[in-house]
């Protein structure tokens, strides 16, 4: 028997084709086969079984599905790390608000994902439990599976579950969905809680989810997101039935496609997908206008500006006093501190602070982060004004195809160019979803993304779903 | 270069991260090369733009002044690296 | 008036400025929901927020914006519209965010003033630069262990009003005038229970020294200061300390410096090196925070009758002294009694300078000897308006209402129920005390005959004679108004 989506499990559960111990049988052995994917920094076989005994049934369709749970997201009953040294042995007293709905619902957890520590990174290679591998790899290249969350979009696309929870502050959710060829999605920023998610940059970080089709995607989405009121920045809206509503007609809608997307010196491979997703829809009915983002080519210094700097203070309260790594050897309290940060954060993360310490400190501020806040609003006025012009925007997600593990170590700037195409949505605060839709000259996948209006994931659910039927 | 040796060890103090002598030149290279890249922004034409620092479509929501009067001293104290008795132990401080 | 300090070589100014933090009165913190209440057990108030846990969020305590409000309002200050949350960010043990939620460029308060009132009557208007909640940190104890600090963040998160002042201040007894003020009027707002010892108010103090007329000096901040005794102290050793070094050529550094209480001396708080960059931006947590008018206008109308306010009713009604109004007003507690006295006997409304003396010193004597509280006084105000209107009715002697006064505390009785059971109703009549005269003046013959030669002091011998024979009660002025009938 295939578990694909989540839909057909559900429903095989439901009629008895298979009990939940044997389906979770497979999810466990396939597993411990691919544990050379090091897709989970915890993987416990005993604690999925202790969710199954106290599993009951119920209609509800995540009721019994195996997802797993970026290591970003604090658990009460898996530790949560981070994927950082400093938090390597902590064990979280509080359950995510977005974990929680999904036990609410009857979700079992297979384990806590591997991803770049707190969140920095795409391509996975900064967590200090080690590199995640791309499943699509061939075993003597080793591909890596995009970031921050690698571990959750290779967990999927190897089908060591069903669905999985990320986190996108740039495009850690997008660009990985695109190098491991699943569906990930962004949602609008303040749909889905932040309540006992690791934070990185608080403005951008949103909760999402990796899936292996749309709809289970949108299936999930509708299970994470809602307001919460321990969240000063949730947003206080109803949440669509996303699921149920896909509707394929995209008859008379407008696609935007930003002139400043096609960037000099991009892969033609990544073109032809693109160009193949636009005559897909033009033959689906909708028409096409290009449009122009003016911003587009300083989205990633703005997001580079704003992102550490509200990493280096979300960072601080990791500080050895309260929970996680504390050095051993220190002669002060100052001393503790910077023993202790040296130590349990990894090069990229202590980069991004000391980046962000940088842009804040006092003679910079106005030139560095008051700046990219300026800029920030002119990209995001950009996306407004185009949103006049069309309904939804279509780009490439990601500048090329899944790398080599190793490739772009030396710059971290060229690290940075992975997340062109997904930044300008990140900092606009619009949702954003990349689909598989073709293959690189090897083979690999490549993605092509979706952005839409402020609170309107139900038009990219449904383009991605028309996209997705009419892939050929 | 944009940040030098004496710019790099002042923002390590104070983000409390300890940069080994040996480290500071690789360290004020690199992030001289982020900050240069980064000031690209200075094309762009932001005369009366408005800092956008929110993307937040809501308004500060406001809590009622009800105390909780759970006793958390447990989960809080739960992954102390040091403790006594319910405080939370660090280096000596003199003042 | 000026008032200037002498030095070597010539007199000085000493300009000062201070920064009160005052501890807003409410149920749970700024930012969480966790209690404020005061002295409980360690780390037994902390929420997963105020411990800066992993994914933790703030989400701003209504109640705590009101106060803030209320209490610019009583400022006389300009409340703003819009204001912004800023993260403070710096490390330190009792400061587990690695940050403080505070405001900077955008307060919720703007300009405001306070009058201060001297004892000679003069009175003087302090200028406020603005009002700001943030919240408070955690408390570090240095002195249990000889290389360990303990942390208790019970108080880390409790939301705290930065009331900032011009440098307008220019003595350690304005400084005084000053926070108790501030602390009247918060008190009468109850927007802060104005402890001090429990550090509900302390204050950084910024002080410099200047030649008059001359620009402003460089200045140096105490910080952390929450008794005005040690506040005058620490303002009279740190202007000395500026004064000799100025004259003796040399420069202020611009330090932030500590109080030794034991030593009577400031000293620098941090190295030299520490420099002190925040790196203030606001925080992405939270969003702006915007009032309505009508939200302003609500609290505005909440706000009671304030000292000054106050202090003018006195003054105008009761046609008492600046200085009594101010020293009744100084506490609302105070002033509450006095009002409630007057209140339950409008009679006494006549009488008010009478009532203020009775509450001034033998009420206030009596409490402070028992270390009680006026809130808490045994003598209630219906009490002690009865025993002044038996004052007034001639029912009995200012001397006899002392020891009545005295009683009425030990044993929570009314006057008229003791002046009842000990007999003490003032001997009014005329003919008794007539009686009283003679048989005084039959039995001292000869100092009858020694007064009439001129010995006029003997007056006090024979009222004295005759108060002891009416056991006290004879009404003094009417004994004596006749004694000198008798006599001439």
């Amino acid at each position: 028997m295939e578990f694909i989506t989540i839909k057909e499990t559900a429903h095989k559960l439901k009629n008895k084709d298979i009990s939940i111990h044997e389906l979770y049988e497979i999810f466990i052995k396939r597993t411990n086969n691919n544990l050379d994917l090091n897709a989970y920094i915890y993987f416990n076989e005993e604690k999925i079984h202790q969710q199954l005994s106290a599993h009951s049934a119920t209609t509800n369709l995540l009721n019994g599905i195996p997802i797993a749970i970026k290591d970003l997201f604090c658990t009460k009953s898996m530790p949560t790390t981070a994927a950082s040294k400093i938090l390597k042995d902590f064990q979280s007293p509080y359950e995510s608000f977005v974990t929680q709905k999904l036990l609410n619902q009857g979700a079992i957890f297979m384990g806590k994902t591997n991803c770049d520590e707190f969140a920095m990174g795409s391509a996975n290679t900064t967590s200090y439990f080690g590199n995640v591998i791309n499943p699509l790899s061939s075993k003597d290249k080793p591909l890596v599976p995009g970031g921050s969350s690698g571990g959750s979009a290779a967990a999927v696309a190897a089908k060591l579950c069903l669905g999985a929870t990320g986190t996108d502050t740039g495009g850690s959710i997008r660009q990985p969905a695109s190098f491991c060829g699943i569906v990930g999605i962004k949602p609008t920023y303040g749909l889905c809680s932040r309540w006992g998610v690791v934070a990185f940059a608080s403005s951008l970080d949103q909760a999402g989810i990796f899936a292996n089709n749309v709809e289970d995607s949108a299936l999930l989405m509708e299970g994470i997101a809602g307001y919460d009121p321990n969240d000063s920045t949730s947003a206080n809206v109803n949440v669509p039935n996303y699921c149920q509503s896909i509707n394929t007609d995209l008859a008379g809608k407008t696609v935007g496609i930003p002139s400043e997307y096609n960037v000099q010196g991009i892969p033609e491979e990544i073109s032809i997908v693109w160009e193949k997703a636009i005559k897909k829809l033009e033959s689906g009915g909708v028409k096409i206008k290009r449009i122009s983002l003016p911003h587009t080519k300083y989205a990633l210094p703005t997001y580079y500006i704003i992102a550490p700097a509200e990493a280096s203070s979300n960072l601080a309260r990791y500080d050895g006093v309260k929970y996680g790594f504390r050095s051993e050897l220190f002669s002060s309290l100052d001393d503790m501190y910077e023993l202790t940060r040296r130590e349990g954060f990894g090069k990229e993360v202590k980069r991004r602070i000391l980046i962000g310490t940088y842009v804040l400190s006092s003679g910079y501020y106005d030139a560095y982060y008051l700046k990219a806040q300026k800029v920030r609003k002119l990209i995001a006025n950009d996306f407004e004004n185009a949103f006049r012009e069309c309904d939804f925007i279509l780009t490439p997600t990601t500048p090329s195809a899944a790398f080599p593990i190793g490739d772009k170590e030396d710059d971290p700037i060229k690290m940075y160019l992975n997340d062109i195409f997904t930044v300008p949505a990140s900092l606009a605060g619009i949702p954003g979803i990349s689909i598989p839709f073709g293959k690189s000259n090897n083979g690999l996948p490549l993605g092509i993304q979706l952005l839409s209006k402020h609170f309107d994931e139900q038009t990219i659910f449904n383009v991605a779903s028309f996209l997705e039927k009419n892939n050929d | 270069m944009k940040i030098d040796k004496n710019t790099t060890l002042k923002i390590a103090k104070l983000s409390r991260i300890k940069i080994k002598d040996d480290e500071v030149d690789e360290l004020s290279t690199q992030l001289s090369s982020i900050v240069s890249w980064v000031e690209q922004l200075n094309e762009v034409n932001t005369d009366n733009v408005e800092p956008l620092s929110n993307v937040s479509m809501t308004k500060l929501p406001l809590r009622k002044d009800i105390e909780n009067i759970k006793d958390n001293s447990k989960e809080v104290l739960l992954n102390a690296p040091d403790k006594l008795e319910n405080y939370f132990a660090v280096p000596k401080v003199v003042e | 008036m000026i008032n200037l300090i002498k030095g070597k070589t010539s007199d000085w100014e000493t300009i000062i400025g201070l920064e009160i933090h005052a501890q807003v009165k409410s149920n749970s913190k700024l930012f969480s929901s966790a209690s404020t209440k005061f002295g409980s057990d360690p780390n037994s108030q902390v929420s997963l927020v105020d411990a800066a846990m992993p994914g933790m969020l703030p989400v701003i305590n209504e109640y705590c914006i009101r106060q803030a409000v209320k209490t610019g309002l009583g400022l006389h200050a300009k409340i703003n519209h819009y204001s912004v949350f800023d993260r403070k960010n710096y490390f330190y043990a009792d400061l587990p965010q690695g940050y403080q939620i505070s405001q900077y460029k955008y307060p919720i308060v703007g300009e405001g003033k306070v009058i201060i009132d001297f004892k000679d009557g003069n009175s003087k208007e302090i200028r406020i630069i603005r009002l700001h909640l943030e919240q408070d940190a955690g408390k570090s104890i240095h002195d249990q262990n000889p290389t360990k600090t303990f942390v208790d963040l019970n108080r880390s998160g409790i939301a705290l009003m930065e009331i900032v002042s011009e440098p307008d201040l220019r003595s350690a007894e304005e400084v005084a005038l000053y926070i108790g003020k501030i602390r009247s009027i918060l008190m009468y707002l109850d927007t802060c229970d104005g402890n001090m010892q429990e550090g509900s108010i302390r204050a950084d103090v910024n002080i410099s020294v200047r030649k008059p007329g001359d620009d402003y000096g460089t200045r140096c901040e105490i910080k952390n200061l929450n008794s005005i005794k040690f506040i005058k102290q620490a303002i009279e050793y740190e202007s000395r300390r500026q004064i000799n070094i100025l004259e003796d050529g040399g420069k202020i550094e611009q330090n932030t410096l500590l109080f030794n209480v034991q030593s009577g001396k400031t000293k620098p708080m941090r190295s030299k090196e520490e420099a002190h960059d925040y790196r203030y931006f606001p925080d992405p947590d939270l969003l702006p925070l915007e009032l309505e008018d009508k939200f302003i206008k609500d609290i505005k109308e909440e706000i009671p009758e304030l000292p000054d306010q106050r202090k003018k009713r006195y003054i105008d009604e009761f046609k008492l002294s600046n200085y009594d109004s101010s020293i009744l007003t100084a506490e609302k507690e105070i002033s509450d009694f006095f009002d409630l006295v007057l209140f339950t006997h409008k009679e006494l409304r006549s009488s008010a300078k009478l009532v203020v003396n009775w509450i001034t010193s033998e009420l206030f004597s009596i409490l402070n000897k028992n270390e009680i509280n006026i809130s808490k006084s045994p003598i209630s105000p219906d009490y002690l308006g009865k025993l002044v209107l038996m004052i007034t009715g001639n029912k009995i002697s200012g001397k006899i209402a002392k020891d009545v006064f005295e009683e009425m505390f030990n044993s929570n009785k009314s006057p008229n129920d003791i002046v009842k059971e000990r007999g003490l109703i003032q001997v009014t009549n005329t003919n008794e005390i007539e009686l009283i005269i003679n048989e005084i003046l039959e039995a001292n013959k000869d100092k009858v005959a020694d007064y009439k030669s001129g010995k006029k002091k003997l007056l006090g011998f024979f009222v004295g004679q005759a108060m002891k024979l009416s056991q006290g009660k004879a009404n003094p002025k009417i004994l004596n108004d006749l004694l000198l009938e008798k006599l001439s």
